[in-house]
């Protein structure tokens, strides 16, 4: 006898079908006795599985004609009556018969004897299969419920056990798996000379596989971040490590940023994560940065950005469990919603707590969560900066870098500018002009002050008031000397050879900002450019 | 930071020589745009067009660079036009008078065309 139920459906087995004594055994109700019989496979499709699921009583094998591969089997394994298992109306088993030890074909009385013993053999059959079954279940339930410790205690295990205690900073995280276990993770790195980096990431994909990738990840990370400076350099290096042994269709998005928690400067690179939202005086800034999920494909670079994260300000990096968590009417908590909340309510510990509440009040108090949870707040305390002698500046000072004296290197300058200002609130054209500004302020420094001398380096200042922007560009060229053209370019003179081609640099910073000064002491020299950051004129060209 | 220098093409169009400008226009593009301009001068041509579609960042250095090919350009009685100027870089030509030196167009084929007529 053989149950034909789940995956099992299409096979018959000879061994129990057949050989077992019965009471009837005097009789002559009994099989010929065949242990060994091979079992009989019948294809979903065979045409004998629908003639059985439709018998109505014993099956005489010899007389049935089918095209029937599996009737074939039967019958060359002596197989004479097939008495169908049927329980609440579908077919679960057959229990077939060899020939009658007295060579006598089986008899109506027999016939009805077997079919009464299929009838109350069926049901006891069923509720054996249902109980198999639900041990298979259980079995398959408790292997992944380990799987789940096993891939929980991985992320656990990975992230960091305690947040660092930076003097003027507080760092903040929350972190809350799903049910199944995302691949969420985020990180806070110690880096020399007191610089901090910072990392949130999620791995496409759940349960062991996610969380042995995000350990990888968080590896690599590591051990990079440690040797090279540059966040997008230490992605693209992340990125070349998991390529050749990343499973099929998973990847890792990944935010990682480093801190100079003594000037609040903020360089990041992102590998497709949602972006991080900067609370500012302003409202709250997007952080971008372009890049390609890590492990879909080699060769990939990693934009570089920065920004300086000002007294006040507050830096939420996280995950899209939040973003994406839903509403009972299938609507998502959104972008829109956490770039508000960011603006709205205090940084830090209190941002997390306040998002997490909007977040139940949007999903429903009893909403399974959906996917994991990760958020980590940098806010920086209120306050103005000090100076060194422990006086408050008289404006907010965003950032302090020098640029050696090189050809080209006033591209550096801009750039590092335009990125720490972008996020001021001046608009594409200005921020150009201040841009070029920028640039021929720091090229007459390193040509006009510094002499191209690659030991003495042009520093640069940015700083903000209410409304506008400061940049102060400073050389060691001390009082003016005739270097520094003052002449006004007039082009038809040029053309007319009266005046030399050049000497536009002076004439372009005086045409591109609001106001241009200098200051001079007997060693240095600085051109403050400054630049509101609304303008009449803004974005009218 | 080192400069790079500025590689240049110079085509042929309808009677016009269209010097392409890729990559920046400052101090390292000056070899370039010389021999450019010698090649585009070379064989007789109705004008100079520049394509600033490809160019990246311009400064004051590049400012002069353009100056001086309005002398020579001048010098030879040649027009010279322009294409592919960004917003900023447009208002610059503006306010160093280049503009009036130089005609502006919106695309190549403006710029050929206007070549194209100012010969005729």
């Amino acid at each position: 006898m053989t149950t034909l139920t789940g995956s099992f459906r299409r096979r018959f087995l000879g061994r129990s079908a057949v050989g077992e004594k019965t009471s009837r055994d005097d009789a002559g109700l009994v099989a010929v006795p065949q242990d060994d019989l091979d079992p009989v496979d019948i294809a979903p499709n065979d045409p004998l599985l629908a003639y059985l699921q439709s018998a109505t009583g014993a099956v005489d094998v010899e007389a049935l004609e089918l095209d029937s591969p599996a009737l074939a089997s039967l019958k060359a394994a002596g197989v004479k009556l097939a008495v169908p298992l049927v329980s609440q109306g579908e077919l679960i088993g057959v229990l077939h018969l060899g020939p009658r030890r007295s060579e006598q074909d089986y008899s109506t009385d027999d016939k009805k004897l077997l079919e009464n013993l299929a009838a109350q053999a069926a049901p006891a059959l069923r509720v054996g299969q249902l109980v198999r079954e639900q041990q298979a279940e259980a079995v398959t339930r408790e292997r992944f419920q380990q799987e789940l410790e096993v891939a929980k205690l991985i992320q656990q295990n990975f992230l960091p056990k305690v947040l660092p205690d930076l003097p003027g900073w507080q760092v903040a995280a929350f972190y809350k798996p799903a049910r199944e276990v995302g691949g969420d993770f985020y990180d806070v790195i110690p880096l020399p000379d007191g610089q901090v980096g910072f990392v949130v990431g999620d791995v496409t994909d759940k349960g062991v596989p996610a969380a042995l990738v995000m350990a990888a990840t968080r590896s690599v990370l590591r051990a990079s971040a440690q040797r090279l400076v540059e966040p997008g350099v230490v992605l693209e290096r992340i990125n070349e490590h998991l390529c050749p042994d990343m499973p099929e269709k998973m990847f890792v998005t990944c935010l990682y940023g480093v801190l100079e928690p003594e000037t609040g400067r903020f360089r990041f690179a992102n590998a497709g994560h949602d972006l991080p939202y900067v609370k500012t005086a302003d409202g709250s800034v997007e952080l971008r940065a372009r890049g390609m999920p890590l492990g879909l494909m080699t060769g990939m670079v990693y934009e570089e950005k920065e920004t300086v994260l000002a007294p006040g300000d507050s830096l939420l990096l996280h995950s899209d469990g939040v973003v994406e968590a839903h509403d009972p009417h299938g609507e998502m908590f959104g972008f829109p919603r956490l770039k508000e909340a960011v603006a709205r309510y205090p940084g830090g510990r209190e941002l997390i707590d306040r998002v997490l509440t909007d977040l139940r009040a949007h999903t429903g108090p009893d909403a399974e969560q959906e996917d994991d949870i990760t958020m980590v707040t940098l806010s920086r305390s209120p306050g103005p900066a000090r100076t060194s002698n422990g006086s408050p500046p008289a404006n907010r000072q965003l950032v302090e870098f020098e640029v050696p004296s090189a050809e080209g290197n006033e591209r550096i300058a801009l750039q590092r500018v335009s990125d720490i200002v972008a996020p001021l609130g001046l608009g594409d054209a200005r921020l150009k002009r201040l841009e070029t500004a920028v640039g021929e302020a720091t090229m007459n420094a390193m040509e006009h002050g510094n002499g191209y001398r690659e030991d003495l380096s042009v520093t640069v200042r940015v700083l903000t008031e209410d409304d506008l922007v400061r940049v102060q560009i400073t050389d060691h060229g001390g009082a003016p000397s005739s270097d520094r053209s003052t002449e006004v370019p007039d082009i038809e003179a040029k053309l007319a050879g009266l005046q030399r081609p050049r000497g536009w640099g002076l004439f372009l910073i005086k045409n591109m900002v609001d106001e241009a000064h200098e200051t001079n002491d007997d060693h240095l020299h600085t051109l403050e450019l400054v630049m509101h950051r609304k303008g009449d004129d803004d974005d009218d060209k | 930071m080192t400069t790079s220098e500025l590689p240049s093409a110079v085509r042929r169009r309808d009677g016009v020589a269209v010097i392409d400008l890729v990559g920046d226009v400052n101090r390292g593009a000056e070899a370039a745009l010389e021999t450019a301009w010698a090649e585009a001068t070379a064989l007789p041509t109705d004008a100079v067009v520049l394509n600033f579609e490809d160019a990246g960042y311009i400064n004051s250095t590049g400012i002069a660079l353009i100056v001086g090919l309005l002398a020579k350009a001048r010098a030879r009685s040649l027009p010279i036009r322009a294409f592919g100027l960004t917003p900023h870089y447009r208002e610059i030509f503006e306010i160093t008078r280049l503009a009036d030196f130089l005609d502006i167009n919106p695309d190549e084929d403006s710029a050929v065309r206007g070549a194209e007529r100012s010969a005729t």
